[in-house]
């Protein structure tokens, strides 16, 4: 089941066919059914019913003297870690229980302009560190399509609500994967905007140079539509690219005749699953026969891109995470002195991933280490994103290649925390070189989601949207077969 | 411990001194978020989520702390490099709300400079080298008395944009490094980047210090020394520090590398509990600030642009207004006394004139009300004005200081005032013959041994004179009209 | 062993000696995974700052401040005075040994 499409929320609403109450009351009763009890699927870490209904007669008094932005009336999930002011903001950790950010991200305050109703803040891997969603303070979510399976993470919360029909569209956000691994897993639509295309402001950060807000779609259109609302240039934040956002929802009309869309082989090892090799192989034909040229590529440095990430994102996290100190707000803990609070406050407000993080980033970042990890890490992260520069430049517009190397895992079925890390080798390679990426349905492996990826050159969402669209389009029913 | 414990020291051992001074920049906002970086708010309210490190908000650079910032570079004789990264300082302090500090590390704004001190008093010029200038941001206050058992902390300050200029090891006494001080001070102040002042925190200095034998030529162990508040509590501190290490030294011992404190009350070093192993600043670039990126027109616009500085204002005064070397010294300390000084002077023309009223009368009220210059009542028009009197013959000499006093009170105009109190020069024979007489009624005796060829009584009656004239009558001309009166 | 004690306490994250035992496996064996770094070729590479982002942009020098929807004492752990306070610190105590 999905929620009622965007486009056709928004026009409803603003054609006074539908209110924006009544969206969101199906988006409460549909939350009901799949997200109370001991079974359900655990999405939120805040719902707020009254606020919703609050949100949406706000919107239905002010209709007759606004003009209709592209999100009227649509309930619109966020993940925890992006700054909401009438919702707490916790990212997942009891070191934020309860806080409420007293500012609001700019991604929501653009939402909330578009006309949409703030529905809910999503579960999340505790700071966005994980790929399962099962590194919350509040407890594991679980996958829609297969409830004791895990929905991907870190954004798991928010595809999770996507998936399950509760809402069209739903903000996550990208580090390594975080949209597009529980987009592929859950059967839904993730994107991964260019670095700088999202403003940042607002989104709890884990690591500044790989963080970016993306965007879960029940199809592409949501998605497209969602990005097309929460791109654009910020000034709060110094990342922000000033750089033209084109109407994403015209690629849906774009042609995908003479696109080039290059495989690259590294991203089809050997080891790769056949089954997962054989949906991929299904959706290339698709894309061949719609009239686009595809062509082999090789990004050579991709398998150094595990390494590379969990040196570079660990090491800013550490420094992102040192103003959690129990001196202004979240959780304080009590010890000996100062020093005995700072300690007690982390360690009791962080969850052991947090804490293995902190402590790997604060190891590649000192003295003695820095140059044979941090250093190194970043050189190579130039390698990798020359890799891109160079395919790009070849005349290749747009990359296919699998999203995850898995589909969906059994909750608790990885505890080996590096295993768990290559759960983004296909999709740290985006963030680590800034470009764009995105994660579309391309069917079934025993019955689980499969998600192919979609990358770009810098700031041509565009180009890539209109691969998706087409993709999307071609595969049919098969998408989710 | 003074002067006299560091004299016997020093056929055998010699200071070595590098700076590292903190100045805050004169800005409206804060380096990094848009509030207020005044002094003296309420605490914790010129706070935003920034400055707060709030989660999921970022810093914005501020273009004027860029602008400031580079002037200073410039006016210290540093390149400054067209990029420039920023840093973070990892650690954890409650009025470090980020766990970490903006810097400048490996690629700092400015590198290379240097400033000349002693250019006067000692001869030649001492080039003192400026490894670097960089920017970075202050951190908040803790307040420790204010409230029993625990610490305060006040984070108005937290964000407020600094540059930390770091000298070359190249000072080699506490007077030079007072006069290093002194000199960097007027720079700055010339190019008007900062309030440098000492006593309200906007100039810090950190000084790091060690002690070698004469002749040779590799560095000791240095220590740093921080907590002075004043620059001879600098010149002080290095003294009883480097006295200190010298004495563990000649018993053998080797200096530990710490960090001292200074206090000013006991005039003491103490160590500081920091042990210098445990810093681990774990710098890295700033993730949320691209390269600072500066064209190199705009860098050299700002050089254009630099206001004289204080050497070039000197060598002007002197060959300009014919000065001499005390009279320039005086009258350049800073750029707002020689801003005045040049305007009193080029609107009455009469160089020296202006100098001896500028150094006399106006310094002498500054220093009497302890008001700076900027705020002074007799604006420069208004005091070239009253010099034209005096030199046109208007008003005498003693009556222009009488009119000065009334000017420093009221701020009116010195011609009004003149002609309000009666203080215009009398140069009427008849009524100069009506003081002039009666001034001899009322003392015959001296009158008559004046007659009489005691010449020096001259001034005794032409005093007698002025006085009953309340100052306006024309000396010259009382003075030809007495001898004329008692001589024929 | 003393690198992790030493790496918890710049962070000030307090670690049983069991975890903290568990954690020098745990961080030995990511970090064998990283040494693959260490046979890159990389003479000569700029490191990767700045990713795609297009020089420092800048604000003017003027507010008004950034608005708070609530004040400090609706979030702060210890107010008082509008001073946010924080176990006792000697004066001048070191940010490392604090």
């Amino acid at each position: 089941m999905t929620a009622r499409s965007s486009a056709i929320v928004s026009q409803e609403v603003a054609a006074g066919r539908a209110t924006a109450t009544s969206a969101v009351d199906a988006a409460i009763a549909r939350a009901r059914e799949v997200d109370a009890g001991r079974d359900g699927l655990n999405v939120f870490a805040w719902t707020d019913d009254a606020d919703a209904r609050r949100q949406a007669a706000a919107i239905t008094d002010r209709l007759a003297d606004t003009t209709p932005g592209a999100l009227l009336g649509v309930p619109v999930a966020v993940k925890d870690n992006i700054a909401t002011l009438t919702m707490p903001t916790t990212c997942g950790s009891r070191i934020l229980e309860g806080y409420v950010s007293p500012y609001e991200a700019t991604v929501v305050k653009r939402l909330r302009d578009a006309g949409a109703v703030i529905f809910g803040k999503t579960n999340m891997d505790e700071f966005a560190m994980g790929s399962s969603t099962e590194h919350s303070a509040y407890g594991p979510t679980r996958n829609p399509v297969a409830p004791d399976r895990v929905p991907g993470g870190s954004s798991g919360g928010s595809a999770a609500a996507v998936a399950s029909g509760i809402v069209s569209i739903a903000l996550g956000s990208e580090t390594g994967g975080s949209v597009r691994q529980p987009a592929s897993f859950c059967g839904i639509v993730g994107v991964k905007p260019t670095y700088g295309r999202v403003s940042r402001f607002g989104l709890v950060a884990f690591a500044s140079s790989l963080d970016q807000v993306g965007v879960f779609g029940a199809t592409v259109g949501d998605a497209a539509r969602g990005l097309g609302v929460i791109a654009g240039h910020d000034p709060m934040d110094s990342t922000s690219a000033d750089v033209a956002v084109p109407d994403y929802l015209a690629s849906a009309d774009a042609d995908v005749k003479g696109l080039v869309i290059g495989l690259p082989k590294e991203y089809f090892p050997a080891s790769l699953d056949p089954a997962i090799r054989a949906r991929c192989d299904a959706a290339v034909e698709k894309l061949r026969a719609l009239g686009a040229t595809i062509r082999e590529v090789s990004l050579p440095h991709t398998d150094l891109a595990i390494p590379v990430y969990y040196i570079v994102a660990p090491a800013e996290a550490s420094s992102n995470l040192a103003r959690f100190d129990g001196v202004r707000y979240g959780l304080r803990v009590e010890g000996d002195g100062l020093r005995g609070m700072y300690e007690a406050t982390r360690s009791r407000g962080f969850g052991p991933e947090v804490t293995r993080r902190i402590l790997l980033g604060t190891y590649v970042l000192s003295a003695g280490y820095y140059d044979a990890y941090y250093r190194k890490a970043q050189q190579v992260r130039t390698l990798i994103a020359d890799d891109f520069r160079r395919v790009f430049e070849s005349g290749v517009h747009v990359l296919f290649t699998p999203t995850a190397p898995t589909t969906a895992f059994p909750i608790g079925a990885i505890s080996d925390p590096y295993e768990m890390y290559l759960s983004d080798i296909f999709t740290a390679t985006a963030n680590l070189a800034g470009v764009p990426a995105m994660s579309v349905p391309i069917g079934r492996v025993g019955g689980l989601p499969v998600g192919g990826q979609l990358l770009a050159s810098h700031f041509d969402e565009a180009r890539m949207l209109t691969a998706a669209f087409a993709l999307e389009r071609a595969m049919g029913a098969e998408a989710h077969a | 411990m003074s002067s006299s414990a560091i004299t016997p020291l020093l056929d055998r051992w010699e200071m070595v001194v590098g700076l590292e001074v903190h100045v805050q920049l004169k800005v409206r906002t804060k380096a990094f978020c848009s509030c207020s970086a005044e002094y003296g708010a309420s605490p914790n309210a010129n706070t935003c989520p920034v400055c707060l490190a709030l989660p999921g908000a970022l810093p914005v650079l501020n273009e004027h702390a860029v602008g400031l910032a580079t002037r200073a570079a410039l006016a210290l004789n540093c390149d400054v490099q067209p990029v420039s990264i920023f840093a973070r300082k990892n650690y954890f302090y409650p009025d470090l709300p980020k766990g970490y500090q903006i810097s400048q590390f490996d690629k700092p704004l400015a590198l290379g400079g240097w400033i000349e001190i002693g250019a006067r008093a000692e001869g030649a010029p001492i080039r003192i080298g400026i490894t670097r200038v960089h920017m970075e941001e202050d951190a908040g206050k803790s307040v420790h008395d204010r409230f029993p058992g625990v610490s305060a902390i006040d984070l108005n300050r937290s964000g407020v944009p600094l540059v930390e200029i770091v000298s070359e090891p190249d000072l080699r006494s506490a007077e030079q490094a007072g006069a290093y001080l002194r000199v960097l001070k007027q720079i700055l102040e010339y190019v008007d980047v900062s309030d440098v002042s000492m006593e309200e925190g906007s100039l810090r200095v950190d000084a790091n210090v060690s002690a070698r034998r004469r002749g040779e030529t590799k560095l000791g162990t240095k220590t740093e020394v921080k907590n002075m508040n004043s620059f001879s509590g600098v010149e002080r501190a290095l003294e009883v520090e480097f006295v200190r290490q010298v004495g563990v030294l000649e018993a053998g011992g080797s200096v530990e590398q710490q960090t001292m404190l200074w206090d000013g009350h006991t005039g003491q070093v103490r160590p500081s509990r920091t042990k210098e192993g445990s810093h681990d600043y774990r710098y890295f670039p700033e993730p949320d600030l691209p390269p600072l990126v500066l064209a190199l027109d705009w860098i050299a616009k700002v050089k254009h642009d630099l206001p004289e500085l204080p050497a070039a204002r000197r060598a002007r005064f002197a060959s300009d207004y014919k000065l001499g070397e005390y009279d320039v010294e005086v009258l350049t300390a800073n750029p707002r006394l020689a801003d005045y000084y040049e305007s009193v002077a080029r609107t009455h023309g009469d160089a020296k004139a202006a100098a001896n009223w500028v150094m006399g009368e106006v310094l002498a009220t500054l220093k009497t009300t302890g008001q700076d210059i900027s705020r002074f009542r007799v604006r420069p028009a208004d005091l070239a004005s009253l010099l034209n009197l005096v030199r046109d013959g208007v008003v005498s000499h003693t009556a222009a200081k009488q009119i000065f006093g009334r000017m420093v009170a009221t701020g009116d105009p010195p011609a009004q005032i003149a002609e309000r109190e009666g203080l215009v020069k009398v140069d009427d024979d008849s009524q100069l013959a009506a003081w002039l007489d009666a001034v001899i009624a009322e003392n015959p005796a001296e009158a008559e041994r004046f007659r009489n060829g005691e010449k020096k009584l001259q001034g005794v009656l032409v005093g007698a004179v002025m006085k009953k004239s309340k100052g306006r009558a024309d000396p010259k001309k009382l003075n030809q009209l007495l001898v004329a009166r008692l001589t024929s | 062993m003393h690198d992790v004690r030493h790496i918890a306490a710049l962070a000030r994250l307090g670690l049983t000696d069991e975890r903290a035992a568990a954690i020098v496996d745990e961080l030995n064996i990511i970090l064998g995974h990283m040494d693959e770094l260490s046979k890159v070729d990389t003479a000569g590479v700029q490191e990767a700052i700045g990713v795609g982002a297009q020089g420092l942009p800048v604000r003017a020098d003027q507010g008004p401040p950034f608005p708070l929807e609530r004040s400090l004492d609706s979030f702060a752990p210890s107010l008082r005075e509008g001073f946010l306070l924080v176990p006792r610190l000697s004066t001048h105590e070191s940010s490392e040994e604090g």
